[in-house]
């Protein structure tokens, strides 16, 4: 009949523990130097965690760092970080900048003469210079904001793997709750190493790559617990593989879609969300990556209990160990 | 056999049909949006002009007009998160204990002794007595003051914690009694601050009590959080004092119950007054701008009946005595008495201007704040900045659209087609539950719809990928289609009940446009669900029904 676009040939018989010891050793690596990144650079986190001052300018004229830094010196701000800002969605006209002023002493919050100072002195370099947003948050809301954070995030993986553990079976639990994790640490690592803003929408972007994760996931776990109960003498690293050359095509569909989606919207959706975008992107292709090769190599190691006749889970472990 | 039962038929098309009605006012937000003003306009002033009736005719009535709210990020206006200093309030109901409680032990004086009131933490009262021998009787009396808690948890706790030591008895309010307080002080600061963000007529404020003791107000199309801060920060205490001397020192000696408080607007003149008010602003019946003699603004204001009475009194005992009207620790006006003022209204001129004048009407109307806000967070974003992000926003969607229509028809032919048909379906029926529901949509939530678009399709894939298996074993197309949902199921059940979990901890635990992402996330996932499951199953059995294919290719 009609042409169809094949992102991936009918049949598939990939062997994907063939490589199963690098691809575990560039997991691994790929962890390591998260945690590395994570410890030497730290996160550049946003005023929602720190707490200050972020003021956006936008000016007509060039945006002249240096005269802005100039003009603040004498305000004795403490620590003023300015950065400009460029987009592909700006006008020509259009020069945008990022003032980022840290949390004042005693203060919980900055007070009006400060701001009010900050953009008089700016006004000064740039006469139509304005200020589309102002956002400002005291350290003590920034420390609350920190542990919900992590409590989100930990209650969200462990929310999941009791899911997990209720439909399948523990060690399903284990293997989804081990890939989750590496990709948040992964995820978290890109943004040490490149600096990028971490905020409160990154933590959201976090969960929501735990989510989309978690989804691809379950469909080869899915898949998988079909096929144990279809094969049931087959060594179980056959019938993994089996699982996920039969959801490949839509592993790799679902994943192109919401790619392309995501793409669209990195690209043409502005500056202000990037970040957020941008680390939900990335998450959706290591959370490809890990529920292809990490969530069920680690089920893999910890054996799955086969045979319900039998007491002994241990006698199906490690099949893979014993095929030629 | 592919079958789906009438009224299942009419139920799928029912939902789609009126989650599509619902969406659509979006599409003339505008209008909607100036028909809706209108409408309410009307409803509470109950007066109609040409110009309304206008805007209420620029959308039929009987038409859903119900609208996604856009969040501060998209339309800009000002974010604040306030602290209420609760124990505040702890120091003013002992400060105010304190003379009811003097009278009643001087009247035991004989036995008690001397009573003295001394130095002590904030928020209690410490009171030492000549004859330490009659401390319990001091204590009975003080505990007269005490009543119990009547609040749920705290039942059975009286409101008053009182320590003897020695000489000394230390007073203050008991655990249950501070929470009561704490509860009321934030209730009444809620209400206060609603009243001050109403009387500037803004649309939709959102004014929320948060945790124990924090109060979120956001404002959309307000200017800036400064503005915003200025309006509600300002605790607008209004008191009317006697006068006892004026100086240029500020540091003048005071009789006991004095308080030195400078002018408002000229420097170093310095009032010392009396603590004790003749009235409050809290008798305050009204407060309105207007002009005084000279044409300058002012503000006219008109007591209640008791205060107008004390009012009255007072002023005809104090004739050719000077007043004080005083507005948060500032004197802006000592006039003197002329005559007694016993129609129970007045008027506070001074420099001010009419911008002035009306905020400080605004202000008296509203009544005083029973505590201090700490404004622990605050945002602004300008609304051009909202109208780019909304722009941004839009043109991604229609792009990411387009791109995985093409991906889903070319992989999938017609069966992409009914797949993008139901994603088309799904972005309607999305934004019909924003709209029903009066969710706030918010940048983040923009792009979880786009996320959304890539992800929707995903129930499709899995059915469509099924059946391309099932098709394989040849067990003919209607039992391919049949099968493909039925297998596909588990997996899809699975793969968002998961999502949903992240979702509703998003919503738990987010704040701001965190819960926003993740509401438009949640309903994301249920509407595609649905698409995906019934309404593309009902296009394809409609069509099969009518085509009868001997052979499917999907």
């Amino acid at each position: 009949m009609a042409f169809r676009l094949k992102l991936v040939p009918q049949d598939t018989k990939i062997d994907f523990f063939r490589w199963q010891f690098l691809t575990f050793g560039i997991s691994s690596a790929m962890i390591v130097l998260s945690v590395v990144f994570l410890v030497m650079f730290g996160l550049n986190f946003g005023i929602d965690f720190k707490g200050g001052t972020t003021i956006r300018t936008e000016s007509t004229q060039e945006v002249d760092v240096g005269a802005y830094r100039e003009a603040l010196q004498p305000l004795g701000l403490g620590d003023v970080a300015i950065s400009q800002v460029f987009d592909p969605t700006f006008g020509p006209d259009q020069n945008v900048a990022q003032v980022r002023i840290s949390a004042q002493d005693g203060v919980e919050s900055v007070t009006p003469e400060t701001i009010n100072a900050v953009e008089a002195a700016l006004k000064e370099v740039d006469s139509s210079i304005t200020f589309p947003s102002v956002e400002s948050v005291g350290p003590k809301v920034s420390g609350e904001l920190i542990n919900t954070a992590i409590y989100a995030v930990l209650a969200s993986l462990a929310a999941i793997s009791v899911y997990i553990w209720l439909r399948f079976e523990w060690q399903f639990s284990i293997g989804a709750i081990v890939s989750l994790v590496h990709d948040v640490v992964i995820t978290m690592g890109v943004f040490a190493l490149f600096q990028i803003k971490f905020d409160l929408a990154t933590v959201a972007a976090l969960l929501t790559i735990v989510g989309y994760s978690i989804n691809d996931t379950v469909v080869v776990f899915d898949r998988l617990r079909e096929n144990l109960m279809k094969y049931k003498k087959r060594a179980l690293r056959d019938v993994m593989n089996l699982s996920v050359n039969e959801t490949l095509s839509r592993t790799v569909m679902t994943s192109g879609t919401t790619l392309v989606a995501l793409i669209a919207l990195l690209v043409l959706g502005g500056d202000v969300i990037r970040g957020f975008v941008f680390a939900i992107t990335f998450g959706i292709v290591i959370g490809t990556y890990s529920s292809i090769y990490v969530a069920k190599n680690v089920v893999l190691w910890l054996g799955v209990k086969r045979d319900w006749s039998k007491k002994d889970p241990k006698e199906a472990a490690f099949p893979g160990a014993e095929a030629p | 056999m592919l079958q789906i039962d009438r009224w299942k038929r009419i139920l799928i098309i029912g939902i789609c049909v009126l989650g599509l009605a619902y969406a659509m006012p979006n599409l003339f937000y505008e209008r909607v949006e100036a028909h809706n003003d209108a409408v309410a306009t009307v409803e509470k002033t109950g007066v109609s002009t040409p110009e309304l009736e206008a805007a209420e005719a620029g959308w039929p009535g009987w038409l859903p007009n119900g609208l996604v709210n856009l969040g501060l990020d998209l339309r800009g206006g000002a974010h604040l998160l306030a602290e209420v200093r609760v124990s505040e309030v702890y120091k003013s109901r002992m400060d105010a204990l304190w003379p009811d409680l003097r009278r009643a032990l001087a009247d035991e004086r004989a036995t008690i002794g001397t009573i003295r009131r001394v130095q002590s933490s904030e928020g209690t009262l410490k009171i030492e007595i000549g004859n330490p021998d009659q401390m319990a009787r001091a204590v009975e009396i003080a505990r007269g003051f005490s009543d119990p808690v009547a609040s749920l948890t705290g039942a059975g706790q009286s409101s008053l914690d009182i320590n003897a030591d020695g000489n000394a008895m230390t007073i203050q309010l008991s655990e249950a009694e501070k929470v009561a307080t704490d509860d009321r002080t934030i209730q009444q600061s809620l209400e206060i601050i609603r009243r001050r963000v109403d009387e500037v007529g803004t649309r939709e404020p959102t004014i929320m009590r948060q945790g124990t003791d924090r109060i979120l107000i956001q404002v959309p199309g307000i200017g800036s959080a400064e503005e915003l801060k200025a309006l509600i920060g300002t605790t607008a205490k209004l008191t009317f004092n006697p006068v006892a001397g004026t100086g240029s020192d500020p540091d003048a000696p005071v009789d006991v119950g004095q308080v030195v408080l400078p002018d408002a607007e000229q420097e170093g003149v310095y009032y010392t007054i009396e603590e004790t008010p003749v009235v409050s602003g809290e008798e305050l019946n009204d407060a309105l701008p207007s002009t005084d003699q000279n044409g300058q603004p002012s503000v006219d204001f008109r007591f209640n009946p008791t205060g107008a009475r004390k009012f009255g009194a007072y002023t005809s005992a104090n004739v050719g005595q000077p007043f004080a009207i005083v507005l948060d620790d500032q004197v802006i006006s000592a006039p003197v008495i002329r005559q007694a003022i016993t129609t129970g209204s007045g008027q506070i001129s001074g420099s001010m201007t009419f911008d002035e004048a009306n905020q400080l009407a605004i202000l008296l109307r509203a009544g005083a704040l029973p505590a201090e806000l700490t404004f622990l967070e605050e945002r602004t974003v300008g609304p051009e900045l909202g109208q780019d992000s909304i722009d941004a926003g839009k043109i991604a969607s229609m792009v990411g659209f387009v791109a995985v229509i093409v991906l889903m028809v070319l992989s999938y032919g017609k069966f992409g087609v009914f797949a993008s048909i139901a994603l088309a379906i799904n972005m309607g029926l999305i934004f019909g539950v924003l709209s029903m529901i009066g969710a706030t949509l918010t940048l983040p939530g923009i792009a979880g719809i786009v996320l959304t678009i890539g992800m929707a399709v995903d129930a499709n894939v899995l059915v469509f990928e099924r059946i391309r298996e099932e098709l394989r074993t040849a067990r003919g197309p209607a039992r391919a289609i049949e099968l493909g949902y039925e297998k596909a199921m588990s997996a899809i059940v699975d793969a968002n009940i998961t999502t949903l979990i992240i979702a509703a901890i998003l919503f738990a635990l987010g704040s701001g446009p965190v819960k926003g992402f993740a509401v438009t996330l949640s309903i994301g996932i249920v509407t595609s669900v649905f698409t995906a499951l019934w309404v593309t199953r009902l296009m394809t059995v409609t069509w099969f029904e009518r085509a009868r294919p001997r052979q499917i290719e999907v």
